[in-house]
């Protein structure tokens, strides 16, 4: 058994590892929960996890992989969360399935998610750097900022739009309003659960992976690492480049859904589809491991539950969440520290790879 | 009929002439070189050929196509592949994956086929890795094959660009000052590596070098540059002997 | 008229903006970092004024030297314990995350000092308003002197990084630290003394947002830094003219957007515009387009 584990390329096995900690740490879970071991606010934060999780390694696909800063991502979420939420607010009496209709529901969010990655990546991805990092922030503000004052209602005549509020839609008696502008939109069904959530992050790895370890995530990573040398072989950047942004942005579309389909009220607000969503993704990439995949998943475990298990000390919990941040990244990524450490604990591993292994393979 | 042809070829960068009607031609099979000074256009004319600069003016025919003013991407395409004066390569990458990156677009398989694991995507990558393996060897650099780039040493570094540069099978090669930072060793056995390739693949290669031993030994015909002009031109002992050339070299006594 | 009252405005809130993107974009230009916690700093600027002048009774412009001399020390602190240590590091991003994480800590740590509750600004400035016009034009102090502030900070700060041998040693080691540090310049100085100008500037933009939107909460910054940081690409990040031009400009769409399209589009307008420009102009207005050399 052990041998024939070891005759696995290292790429394969380490993604098996992945796949086996995802799936471990459900089956832990639903146990507990059997067992009524869970508080009601650790279980009403598990779909919000899995959300958390592709976000963070969905962005992966972009900074580590294709190595552009992109501090939007929050804004494809929030594409896909809308147009979702939307839908199933719309079919809700129409495909009384709620599988069906939350599975049509995902396929759309990806996709609105997936094209708005592409509509922006085209005239976007030629920028470089903090260029692009700053352009893609004011993509996710300005779709926050567009969905806040959108009114869109139904009655018998159709649907109604507005961008001024809800009395504006000239709506029959019988209307109803969808999008409520700043209130977003109201009753969804709560088709998402933490189950779905796992089969989701699952189905994200599994494309993610098997990208990374094909001809495309190869030429991919040759961009990132050298994006001269990449040309001069014949490498077709652009169309890398933007694949990797959409399949990025159709995933962030994906947790959109399942974040959406969570909530009975969905609103964009700062705090959720905000500038500061994305900047708390990247941190999640950042801190996780730029590049390693499973170091995303744990980051985005941990941070997000850090804060819970701090609840205890109230009104300090963000100062230390902020402190704890600022020493893991002075520990992990400064050159003094990392040279302490290998002095001192050359058999320690956080999250991250080693660094004499190649990057970018397996997870 | 020549494989390159270069007629006329030109760049301005903010009224400097970097080159200026710079002609060459290199028939099938030759071991070129490309000398001159510091400053003297030689990288230049590689960007020119590669199309990481737009000529102002000038044709360049690569086996009687012309490529004048193509993409980069589209040179590769045509048949010229290079290395760089600062190696450039996929640091963060295996060494064989670096070699794979170079066949990109010689094993084809979709996106889709890639991520589904579909037959197709089993067997190209299959004999993707044959065959890397197979240029990775020539180069010497089979046993390294999945040590991450960054860490070869600075030689194997030179070799592997130069291993990537052929997995795209051109029809001619570029080097760029290959035997740059290394010692007397490392640049004889690079410069049997050189002729190894040239003779193994049957290629044309063009370099550009600083060492003349390197030049002298293995190049059957030279361009002189500078200060992008053409100094001389021809068979490499006649054009080392040539007074204006060693003059350009030395300075005027 | 009303045009004109919009635009004085839109220049008045664009001044604000230029003020704290100069202190970006010398960041920037020099230790290549996205300095996050910048518009926090703002926030804490003014913290300090409100407390001295609000609690302990203070005169203004004492008050206001206070907050200079606080902010200054702040961002110098910042740079040398959080930054400082990561300026090597293997990735641009981990110190663009700790910049991040400065900013949560820098708000938090108001929050906890001051609570959440928005506290009303003291009015510092009181000018006169003038009118012109025959009172259909109506100027307030604080556009003028927030105005005035900007101008003048704007030409000493050429004329330091033109005229000094400080501001010298700062171009050199934005164009290369290795060279400079060669040169001999002291290249850890010249980089505390750039974030020590940058955190002063930041106290004194703090003033004038507040007193021309006397609310103050931890998160004050927060959004005026971003505007900021926009304005200083919008100009071309790293170029001191770039970031004065970036923020009058912003202050003048903003305040005109909201005016005359939608008030409540005011943010994609915003950064509709900025990525419009940096489509056409990848970087910046004034920004060189440096291409990598082969």
């Amino acid at each position: 058994m052990w041998k024939k584990w070891m005759a696995l390329k290292k790429t394969t096995r380490s993604s098996a590892v992945t796949y086996a900690i995802v799936i471990a740490a459900y089956l832990v879970i639903q146990l507990l929960s059997s067992l009524g071991l869970l508080s009601s606010l650790f279980t009403g934060l598990l779909v919000p996890l899995c959300t958390y999780v592709i976000l963070a390694v969905s962005l992966n696909l972009v900074v580590g992989f294709l190595g552009e800063l992109s501090l939007g991502h929050a804004g494809f979420m929030c594409v896909g969360a809308f147009a979702s939420a939307f839908f199933s607010r719309c079919m809700e009496d129409a495909i009384p399935v709620s599988g069906l209709r939350f599975l049509i529901a995902l396929l759309i969010g990806a996709a609105v998610a997936g094209l708005f990655g592409i509509l922006i990546g085209i005239p976007v991805l030629r920028l470089k750097g903090d260029y692009l990092a700053i352009v893609t922030l004011a993509f996710g503000e300005i779709i926050k900022n567009v969905i806040n004052v959108l009114f869109i209602g139904r009655d018998s005549n159709g649907f109604h739009f507005s961008t001024k509020d809800a009395v504006s839609l000239n709506m029959e008696p019988d209307g109803e309003v969808l999008i409520n502008g700043p209130q977003g939109i109201t009753g969804t069904p709560k088709d998402a659960t933490f189950t779905i959530g796992v089969i989701l992050i699952l189905i994200s790895l599994f494309l993610i992976i098997n990208l990374i370890n094909s001809r495309s995530g190869r030429a991919i990573m040759a961009i990132r690492d050298n994006r001269i040398a990449a040309e001069s072989i014949g490498i077709n950047i652009t169309k890398y480049k933007l694949m990797a942004f959409a399949i990025s942005a159709a995933l962030a579309g994906v947790a959109g859904v399942l974040y959406a389909h969570n909530l009975s009220t969905l609103t964009a607000t700062p705090k959720n589809f905000g500038y500061n969503m994305s900047i708390m993704i990247l941190v999640f990439v950042v801190l996780g491991g730029i590049g390693s995949i499973r170091g995303s998943i744990i980051a985005a475990v941990v941070l997000t539950l850090l804060p819970e298990m701090l609840r205890g000390l109230s009104d300090y919990r963000m100062l230390i969440y902020a402190i704890v941040l600022i020493l893991m990244m002075l520990f992990n990524w400064a050159p003094k520290a990392i040279e302490w450490r290998e002095r001192h604990l050359s058999k320690f591993r956080f999250f991250g790879r080693r660094k004499d292994e190649p990057a970018g393979k397996g997870a | 009929m020549a494989l390159l042809e270069v007629k006329n070829l030109s760049i301005s960068f903010g009224g400097l002439r970097a080159v200026d009607a710079f002609e060459i031609q290199i028939e099938k099979g030759q071991l070129y070189g490309l000398i001159g000074p510091n400053g003297a256009g030689k990288t230049t004319v590689f960007n020119l050929l590669t199309g990481v600069y737009r000529p102002n003016e000038g044709i360049i025919r690569l086996d009687g196509t012309d490529i004048t003013g193509k993409s980069p991407i589209e040179i590769n395409h045509a048949g010229i592949a290079r290395t760089f004066q600062n190696i450039r390569l996929f640091k963060e990458l295996s060494v064989l994956d670096n070699v794979k990156a170079g066949l990109h677009n010689h094993y084809r398989y979709s996106t889709l086929e890639g991520i589904f694991r579909l037959p197709k995507f089993r067997r190209m990558e299959r004999e993707m890795d044959a065959r890397a393996m197979e240029i990775l060897k020539v180069f010497d650099l089979g046993e390294e094959a999945e040590t991450k780039a960054a860490n070869l040493p600075y030689g194997k570094q030179r070799k592997l660009e130069i291993a990537r540069a052929m997995a795209t099978e051109p029809k001619l090669l570029l080097l760029d000052e290959p035997a740059a930072g290394m010692n007397p060793n490392e640049t004889g056995e690079l410069m049997e590596t050189i002729r190894f390739v040239r003779d193994h693949f049957d290629m044309t290669i063009l370099l550009i070098e600083h060492d003349m031993k390197l030049v002298s030994g293995i190049c059957e015909e030279l361009t002189v540059l500078n200060f992008g002009h053409v100094l001389a031109q021809g068979e490499t002992s006649a054009v080392l002997n040539n007074p204006e050339v060693i003059s350009a070299y030395l300075g005027d006594e | 008229m009303s045009f004109l009252s919009y635009l004085i405005n839109g220049i008045s809130l664009g001044s604000v903006y230029a003020i704290i993107a100069l202190g970006y974009t010398m960041v920037y230009g020099i230790a290549k970092m996205l300095n996050f916690a910048h518009g926090d700093v703002i926030m804490i600027g003014a913290y300090i004024v409100f407390t001295c002048v609000s609690s302990a009774g203070m005169h203004p412009a004492l008050a206001v030297l206070i907050s200079i001399v606080g902010c200054t020390v702040l961002g110098v602190a910042i740079e040398r314990v959080a930054y400082r240590p990561l300026r090597n590091a293997a990735s641009p991003l981990a110190v663009l995350i700790t910049a991040i994480g400065m900013s949560y800590l820098l708000q938090n740590v108001a929050l906890l000092i001051f609570g959440a509750n928005t506290k009303t600004f003291p009015e510092i400035l009181t000018l006169p308003s003038i009118s012109l016009a025959g009172g259909q034009l109506n100027i307030t102090g604080t556009s003028l002197v927030t105005i005035g502030a900007c101008i003048v900070i704007m030409i000493c700060l050429m004329a330091f990084i033109h005229r000094t041998k400080a501001g010298q040693a700062m171009l050199a080691v934005s164009e290369d630290k290795g060279a400079a540090q060669l040169m001999g310049i002291n290249v850890n100085g010249t980089i505390a003394l750039t974030f020590a100008i940058g955190s002063a500037l930041a106290a004194v933009a703090g003033v004038l947002l507040c007193s021309a939107y006397p609310s103050l909460t931890p998160y004050t910054g927060s959004m005026p830094g971003i505007r900021a940081f926009v304005a200083a690409v919008f100009g071309g990040i790293g170029s001191i003219p770039g970031a004065f031009i970036g923020g009058i400009l912003l202050g003048v769409i903003e305040i005109l957007g909201r005016a005359y399209i939608s008030s409540q589009l005011a943010d994609a307008i915003v950064f509709g515009v900025l990525i419009v420009v940096l489509l056409v102009k990848p970087a910046g207005i004034l920004g060189k387009n440096i291409q990598e050399k082969v």
